[in-house]
């Protein structure tokens, strides 16, 4: 609940227990647990793993939010997926095909970005509020979607151009680029990082000191109660769909604006089950999603560590689904440890009270 | 009256029963005896441990201390199984019975073993029926009987399989006075033929009626056990209580004739086209409290939620009177509208309607007042400002916690109902909807709820009471309306009406007009 205990016990938990699991996994398939942590460890230093691993998770991040803020409102939106890639390949093409101004440039590249998300989030939002459809199916079905709509966009002859054997959108010119922060050797921040940090801000304080993150938070608890109390509940729906895919829509744009400058048949996909798995880390809180978003992106950049000491990789997968499952688990378990230990708190508190009240009445 | 002689070995003795709950001691060292072929009330405030206790003699929860004896023999009971075995059965507040299938099959269903589920089961019940009174046909659908024959049916149930001893769980909660007095014919009936029964109840005048001996209990423990006729009603509830008791009635007449609240023609069908709300017209008062009286489910809920906006009703319009004077017509805003025009609502179920339970009560606080001082500044929230007024509440309305930072999940029912009392008494409402206002409070509790009712009739405000506590709306309300089937269908003054007069135009025997005093 409130304390910090019972907001740090559980991913510590759930990271010892799967740390656990996966050395047994380790030893099974005859490997070594230490050399295959202390390689983990090693690997932060090397290169420019530190630097991949705070861009891996600016990306995480971003798309962790969007989730949550559906979770928020006890929307599943497993669109995520689908609306950042929608909003990705607009702003890819509006990017290469406008060729605008500095400054003008990237504000109309992120706003196409998050309006494309939200475009996407908005049909199923829709059928909720309209049908009672649930999201889920719909999401997920729009995810398929997504997948052909960007093949038909870019597409050459529609807004696809060829080069170096790829299919992909007209690049964008350097001026509407987001410069990253150079660190020689040790590689290059996406610049975008500054932007997911501002997201994260805007997160909390739309959550705790908005009217609007009252009427989520309290829609997402119990929406009976939030109806009694003046919140439109269909109005809220809509809003935080929205406002998920919007958020979504951001997330490819580190890599867009910061490394690839355009959106090709081999554009990564995926981040939106990540968000998912990281927001179940973060508790929806934004110091939590940043933790999530790091830890995940440390596992990934693992893999490649793992592979030179011959340990198979695919232990990393183990871990990740291990630490999200047990992640869960814990945090139900303490969850109603904590509610039980403060109902006892409060119990003996009063009964304390009423006992002085008593004793000096008497 | 007292037919119980003593048989030998009382029919059950509890000795010593202990029984802890995260952040309360629902029982502490209770005893228990009582003899074979006699009612055994057991009195006590909401909260006081009743429940607790024959939950653990039914062997749905254990005792951490204690022992049980049944007929002169310790028994350890782990599951209801166990208890129906010694001859306990359990009828309980709400029935648990199936409305999809027939009173056969509901008797049945877990005890084919006894006798099958053909004609020798329906033998049985009938057996069971002539020897009891309890007659219900057993070919019927149980979706189709009222809530007294239901109750036959859950008695029957537990007859069937075996039980003679048999606890009834606030078995008047559900019933008008007339069907509470065919309930007591027959349990007085059953008593002669020797089944003994234990009769949970805080309605002190029935269980004077019907009981044996009383045992009372308070705060989680037995005061002592009474002789029904060497006690008043008030001393028992003073023993409940262990101090004076609250009074609902209300000082002289505040009613003004400046009506606040209109309903015309208020309209409203159900899925299937069946009129819940029938052709509603109402007026509350400003100083007046308007007393909704009527068997659970006919329409009271609904037309509740169609004044305040959680239901669009299909027809009919509801006007509100603002201090200034000024109409507000209602009909087709939103429930935060019309929050706004000035209502306060008391949810008849606050968990589900009035409470986000794993929110701290500032937080709480700001529930229905989202886009008013002094919790929210325009679209921000004024966190210092909610905590403020938070913290005025818990003190004005003497809730009962350590903090305001707490979820309200870990205050008492009571403590959560005076938190939304508070809650729903500021920003100036003037007309406050309060449905079941003290269901399920404690004693306590009760009495101040009471008492800020009255000062907000005082002050000027319009009030309009649903309530199945039939003391309560005779005590509190300056007019009565009995509804019945979606309509109100009768007046009563509750200056001369008694709680039996209106429970008869509640069932429908009375139509029409004024009930008759």
């Amino acid at each position: 609940m409130g304390s910090l205990r019972g907001k740090l016990l559980p991913p510590v938990v759930a990271i010892v227990f799967s740390a656990l699991l996966c050395s047994v996994a380790l030893i099974i398939s005859g490997s070594n647990p230490a050399r295959a942590l202390a390689a983990m460890v090693v690997q932060v230093g090397h290169n420019t793993t530190a630097v991949d691993i705070i861009n891996s998770a600016s990306i995480y991040y971003l798309i962790g939010i969007a989730v949550a803020i559906g979770f928020k409102m006890n929307l599943f939106n497993i669109g995520v997926e689908g609306q950042y890639r929608i909003g990705a390949v607009l702003a890819a093409i509006v990017g290469g095909e406008l060729n605008l101004p500095p400054v003008l440039g990237q504000i109309v590249i992120i706003v196409v970005a998050m309006a494309g998300g939200a475009l996407f989030a908005a049909l199923p939002a829709i059928l909720k509020v309209t049908r009672g459809v649930s999201e889920v199916i719909t999401t997920i079905m729009l995810n398929a979607i997504a997948g052909g709509i960007i093949a038909l966009l870019i597409k050459q002859g529609v807004f696809g151009v060829l080069s170096n054997n790829n299919i992909g959108t007209r690049p964008i010119p350097a001026a509407d680029w987001i410069p990253g922060l150079s660190l020689g050797s040790a590689g290059t921040v996406f610049g975008f990082v500054v932007i997911a940090i501002l997201v994260g801000v805007g997160y909390w304080v739309m959550l705790n000191r908005t009217r609007f993150g009252f009427e989520l938070q309290a829609s997402g608890e119990s929406p009976t109660a939030a109806t009694a109390g003046g919140v439109d509940a269909k109005r809220m729906i809509v809003i935080a769909m929205l406002l998920s895919g919007a958020i979504a829509g951001l997330t490819a744009l580190p890599e867009l604006l910061g490394r690839d400058h355009t959106y090709t048949l081999i554009s990564p996909q995926g981040y939106g089950f990540t968000g998912i798995a990281v927001a179940l880390l973060g508790r929806n809180n934004p110091g939590g999603i940043a933790f999530g978003a790091l830890l995940w992106a440390f596992l990934d950049q693992s893999a490649v560590s793992l592979d030179n000491i011959q340990v198979p990789r695919e232990i990393v997968t183990i871990m990740q689904g291990a630490i999200v499952l047990s992640v869960v688990v814990s945090y139900e378990v303490i969850r109603r440890l904590e509610l039980a230990a403060e109902q006892r708190r409060v119990g003996s508190q009063l009964a304390a009270a009423a006992a002085a009240t008593t004793g000096s009445a008497s | 009256m007292t037919t119980a002689t003593d048989r030998g070995a009382p029919a059950v003795a509890l000795t010593g029963i202990t029984k802890r709950f995260p952040g309360v001691v629902a029982n502490d060292d209770i005893r228990l005896t009582v003899r074979a072929g006699e009612v055994h009330a057991l009195c006590g405030e909401n909260g006081a441990g009743k429940s607790t206790l024959m939950k653990i003699l039914y062997g749905m929860q254990q005792p951490d201390e204690g022992t049980i004896e049944v007929a002169g023999s310790e028994v350890r009971f782990r599951t209801p199984a166990d208890a129906i075995k010694a001859g306990i059965g359990m009828v309980h507040q709400h029935f648990m019975l199936a409305d999809n299938l027939t009173v056969l099959e509901n008797v049945v269903l877990g005890a084919e073993a006894l006798h099958g589920i053909g004609a020798r089961a329906r033998a049985r019940i009938a057996e069971l029926a002539g020897q009891t009174g309890l007659r219900v046909d057993p070919g019927v659908l149980v979706e189709q009987l009222g809530v007294a024959d239901r109750q036959r049916v859950e008695i029957l149930k537990v007859l069937y399989r075996g039980a003679r001893i048999i606890i009834l769980d606030e078995p008047t909660a559900v019933l008008v006075p007339q069907e509470v007095d065919e309930l007591f014919d027959t349990l007085r009936g059953m008593r002669e033929q020797g089944f003994t029964f234990l009769f949970i109840s805080h309605k002190l005048d029935e269980v004077r009626a019907i009981a044996d001996s009383i045992t009372v209990i308070r705060r989680g423990t037995t005061v002592g056990t009474v002789e029904p006729k060497t006690v008043t009603s008030r001393q028992l509830a003073e023993m409940m209580v262990g101090s004076e008791l609250p009074n609902p009635e209300t000082r002289e007449s505040t009613v003004t004739d400046r009506a606040v609240l209109t309903v015309a023609g208020l309209h409203l069908s159900d899925t299937g086209g069946r009129a819940v709300l029938d052709q509603i017209d109402l007026a509350v008062h400003a100083g007046e409290i308007v007393g909704i009286a009527g068997v659970e489910g006919n329409g009271q809920t609904e037309l509740v939620e169609a004044v305040m906006g959680m239901r669009k009703a299909d027809g009919g319009s509801v006007l509100l009177v603002g201090r200034d004077g000024a109409i507000t017509d209602l009909t087709k805003l939103s429930t935060l509208h019309r929050r706004e025009a000035g209502i306060g609502y008391i949810p008849e179920d606050r968990h589900r309607h009035g409470l986000l339970l794993t929110q701290s009560l500032w937080f709480n606080r700001i529930l229905g007042f989202q886009t008013r001082k002094p919790a929210v500044n325009g679209r921000w929230l004024d966190v210092e400002g909610a905590r403020a007024d938070t913290r005025r509440i818990v003190e004005q309305f003497d809730v009962r916690t350590p903090g305001i930072e707490v979820p309200a999940a870990a205050l008492s029912g009571g403590n959560q109902q005076k938190l939304i009392v508070g809650r729903e008494l500021s920003g100036e409402p003037v007309l406050v909807i309060a449905s079941h206002p003290t269901r399920g409070v404690d004693v306590g509790a009760q009495a101040l709820i009471w008492e800020q009712i009255k000062q907000a009739r005082a002050a000027g405000l319009a009030v309009l009471l649903v309530s199945a506590d039939l003391d309560e709306l005779i005590g509190l309300s300056d007019t009565i309306k009995v509804m019945l089937r979606g309509r109100l269908v009768a007046d009563a003054d509750p200056a001369t009406v008694t709680p039996e007069e209106l429970g008869s135009a509640m069932t429908g025997a009375t139509t029409g007009g004024e009930v008759q005093a």
